[in-house]
């Protein structure tokens, strides 16, 4: 028994079936990060005045991630078209640079990350808040039996809405030490942080998840299917383009998270 | 004068002789076992799968709704029969009921065991038992068939969509075994209380979904696929059979519902598990104390993305169940089905208009007005298309010399009952009735009218209608009727009732049975319920054990007559549908030859014919085919 259209188009509908596929699939991956910006639009739409965040994350590290995404959708197209000509050395080199731009991508990324979860903000007795990067805690830091000191660089503001808005304000960060038996609470910027950093850590999670998937299939493709380039070049073609369209899709999202998530 | 004939582009001789004769080169394996049932990429042995599957799930949801109507019925009394096993299986959320001398009478349901068994009744009923019986187990096994298609598109990707959807069941079921018990927030998950009933069984929950949701999308993308691209030649759109048209929009609804859904269940695992706020609101509060959580979040959001979901799942439980009952009514009127194309607009109207009605499960959260008058237009514009399909039905059996069997009787039933079901949902469509109705025994009586004796009758249809296909014998005509009118009889016995005790304003949900707003418990009070709707109660459980026991033939039946059914050849019911005219049971690639297809789907009557039906296809290579095989 043979399926037909796994390779070449069906007359009337123009397509193979793959593709039709993964185009089907993109549709519902559309309204998977549909319904998750419409989280986003709802919950910054419903925060408090002045307490949702601007400019928490570096503009330039985002940047640099779209431009590794965006030259990764270039080679990706190139390493396909070398297949449509039948040239496999070009397609190792093109996919061999997609596969080194998302590892960068997800180098800066879990930087990113790091960078936040080392961020506390920690509320003081007497009613200020002390905010910035973990520097040292003491030996004997213990928060539960109050004991230790912290250090952070980083700054105390009387009100928590100050520390909102970075997008032009660039606060002066200096070394400080507070003792333990003075802190309130004390919390990192992750994702239960507040509702900001649920929703990013939440939606630029999901993508990475996606970008380490997308990886995983194209590395597979330019390591372990030799064979089937002999055997059946355009089969090969058509799984470098469906892996080409979903990691395009890929890409599309961070174009849209970029400017969600940075530059608002 | 020579005529000169030019091939382009030149004559190329393709790979197909060089991929037969690689073909083969294999030997053709007897599968063992493992591969031929549970590794099988086959559609019909995923389809049987599917359907076997989930026959069981609904079993074992009809059981945990048995056990609540024992404990409305009689609340905090010790179930009988069944008591122990409950403790065995949950623990202390049965605790023991003694009598005064200190003796041991049994084990009840606690209220909180009764939130968990309505919450999985309601999620196992529509996620692991209709769904998968309507439009996977029914829609693999026939859509192929119809469409004269060797196999799905993505054999393998439709074997994954099996094995996800077991995973989920599995880990759903798994949930009553833990401290604490299985999700208790009901079926719709609402946010807070999903978060904050202490249970880890929500996250079981949330999991199964993701795998649920995973296996429908598989099976979804599959069916779109597999309709688009692999319909025989001359199976053109408008000769699709209208069980088709049905999937189809079935699988777009569940693939571009599904998702936000699976944004939700993210969401609200990761307010559980990693304590963020999406769905709790600022300052929550907890048995008297402020939650730790950072609020901010908004628990209408999580109605919003559920209710995407919910409502176009509505349609996801109705339109497989249409799409049987029309082949039926078809194939027992011998006549064309009356308006096809009316049928085919109204269903991709439906389709389309599903997404946009699914506020109407939300008047009472105070979204607004001006959203509220939005979604009762599209609500009542919904109801035009689904009356257009169901008037299509009743008017093709008009003059019809209907024949009567199991599946006709089913299908014929299924008409009224979700006639009932759907226009006792036109007042809760409107904000003004809906305020009073709500979350009331009224609701839980209009969806399971067309739930229940709707799509379940319809699929009980399709199961009598092609099992002589799947093994090759028909069941038995006598218990197949026995079952029917039992069935039938006890179906409204358990559910009219509900519409009364509805409009009385028995609330839903209440582990009690509305015991404490009866008259009897607090007289002179106003609105309590009174003694005669109170003692409905019984009536119901009564009613509902009697259901149970009208399974029992039915359930002999599909096994026994496996073996002892009536030996049937490829086309009992004398049907036109590409489905019939394969080989019984249908061998791997369905076809012996490639099926040309050359007419409609419901040519049957045509004067001038030796045989009243004409099938949909002719098979012109098919001497050729039988040739090549020796």
């Amino acid at each position: 028994m043979e399926i037909p259209y796994t390779v070449e188009n069906r007359p009337d509908t123009g397509i193979y079936n793959a593709k039709l596929g993964i185009w089907l699939f993109l549709a519902s991956e559309v309204m998977l990060f549909g319904g998750l910006f419409s989280a986003y639009v709802l919950l910054r739409t419903g925060a408090e005045p002045g307490m949702w965040p601007h400019g928490w994350l570096d503009v330039r590290l985002g940047t640099l991630n779209t431009i590794l995404l965006a030259l990764s959708a270039i080679t990706t197209l190139l390493a396909w078209a070398a297949c449509k000509v039948r040239d496999f050395g070009k397609f190792k080199f093109f996919h061999a640079c997609t596969i080194l731009l998302a590892l960068s991508f997800l180098c800066v990324k879990s930087y990113e990350y790091h960078d936040k979860f080392i961020h506390y903000e920690i509320a003081l007795n007497d009613g200020t808040f002390a905010d910035g990067h973990l520097e040292e805690k003491s030996p004997d830091f213990d928060l539960k039996a109050k004991t230790g000191t912290i250090t952070i660089l980083g700054r105390i503001v009387n009100d928590r809405k100050e520390l909102m808005d970075l997008r032009t304000y660039k606060p002066v960060n200096s070394k400080i030490e507070i003792k333990v038996a003075d802190i309130l609470k004390m919390q990192n910027y992750g994702p239960w942080h507040n509702t900001y950093t649920a929703i990013y850590f939440t939606m630029t999670g999901l993508h990475a998840l996606h970008i380490i998937g997308g990886t995983i299939v194209i590395f597979y493709i330019w390591a372990f299917n030799r064979k089937m380039w002999k055997t059946d070049p355009e089969r090969f073609t058509n799984r470098v383009e469906v892996s080409g369209l979903f990691w395009h899709f890929v890409d599309l999202v961070w174009i849209f998270l970029f400017p969600v998530m940075y530059l608002t | 004068m020579q005529a000169t004939v030019q091939q382009f582009p030149p004559y190329r001789p393709d790979d197909a002789d060089e991929a037969a004769a690689h073909d083969h080169g294999h030997a053709h394996h007897e599968p063992n076992f493992l591969s031929k049932y549970i590794f099988s990429t086959d559609h019909k042995v995923i389809g049987i799968q599917y359907g076997f599957m989930s026959l069981c799930f609904l079993l074992f949801g009809f059981f945990l709704m048995l056990l609540m109507r024992w404990q409305i019925a009689h609340p905090a009394m010790a179930v009988p029969l069944f008591g122990s096993l409950i403790h065995w299986a949950c623990g202390d959320m049965a605790p023991a009921v003694k009598d005064q001398a200190g003796n041991l009478m049994g084990y009840a349901i606690s209220p909180e065991l009764y939130n968990a068994f309505g919450a999985m009744h309601g999620t196992i009923m529509v996620f692991l038992g209709i769904v998968p019986l309507a439009f996977a187990a029914f829609g693999n096994y026939v859509v192929p068939l119809m469409i004269g298609a060797p196999d799905m598109c993505f054999p393998r990707v439709n074997m994954a969509s099996f094995h996800a959807f077991f995973l989920g069941g599995v880990v759903m079921f798994a949930s009553f075994f833990i401290p604490g018990g299985a999700a208790q927030a009901g079926w719709t998950s609402y946010s807070p209380l999903a978060t904050t009933i202490p249970t880890n069984g929500q996250a079981f929950w949330l999991v199964g979904m993701v795998l649920l949701i995973t296996s429908s999308l598989l099976g979804a993308v599959n069916f779109i696929a597999t309709i688009i691209q692999l319909r025989a030649p001359g199976m053109t759109w408008m000769r699709l059979p209208w069980f088709v048209w049905a999937q189809f929009v079935t699988a777009f609804i569940l693939l571009l519902a599904f998702p936000p859904l699976e944004a939700a269940g993210v969401l609200q695992l990761m307010d559980n598990a990693l304590g963020t706020s999406f769905f709790l609101p600022t300052g929550l509060a907890v048995a008297g104390k402020v939650g730790m959580a950072s609020g901010g979040g908004s628990p209408l959001l999580w109605q919003h993305l559920f209710w995407f979901l919910g409502h176009p799942e509505v349609y996801v439980l109705i339109l497989p169940a249409m799409g049987v009952v029309c082949e039926i009514i078809a194939n027992n009127t011998r006549k064309p089905i009356w308006g096809y194309k009316s049928l085919v607009y109204s269903v991709l109207f439906v389709g389309f208009l599903s997404f946009i009605v699914w506020a109407h499960h939300m008047y009472m959260t105070g979204m607004g007005q001006t959203i509220a008058t939005f979604f009762q237009i599209t609500t009542m514009a919904i109801s035009i298309p689904s009356v257009i399909i169901l008037t299509c039905l009743f008017l093709s059996l008009w003059g019809g010399s209907i024949r009567i069997n199991t599946p006709m009787l089913f299908a014929l039933a299924f008409l009224p009952m979700f006639g009932i079901g759907g226009l006792t949902g036109l007042p809760l469509g409107l904000a003004a009735a809906d305020l009073y109705l709500h979350d009331t025994y009224y609701i839980i009586a209009h969806f399971h009218y067309v739930v229940a004796p709707g799509s379940l009758f319809a699929l009980f249809a399709g199961v009598y209608f092609w099992y002589p296909k799947m093994t090759g014998r028909k069941m038995n005509e006598f218990w197949g009727r026995v079952h029917f009118w039992c069935s039938f009889v006890f179906m409204n016995l358990v559910f009219m009732p509900m519409f009364a005790q509805g409009i009385k304003g028995m609330i839903r949900r209440m582990s009690d049975g509305g015991i404490n707003y009866s008259a009897a418990h607090v007289p002179g009070a106003i609105d309590t319920l009174p003694q005669n709707i109170m003692e409905l109660n019984w009536w119901i459980f009564a009613a509902a054990v009697g259901l149970g026991l009208s399974q029992i033939p039915f359930i002999i039946n599909i096994f026994a007559s496996m073996w002892i059914g009536e030996k049937v050849g490829t086309n009992p019911w004398q049907a036109t549908t590409l489905d019939w005219h394969t080989p019984t049971p249908p061998p791997h690639g369905n076809f012996p030859s490639e099926p040309h297809v050359v007419r409609g789907p419901y040519e049957y009557s045509a004067p001038g014919h030796e045989h009243d039906f004409l099938p949909q296809a002719e098979f012109p290579n098919a001497a050729h085919a039988a040739h090549a095989h020796h």
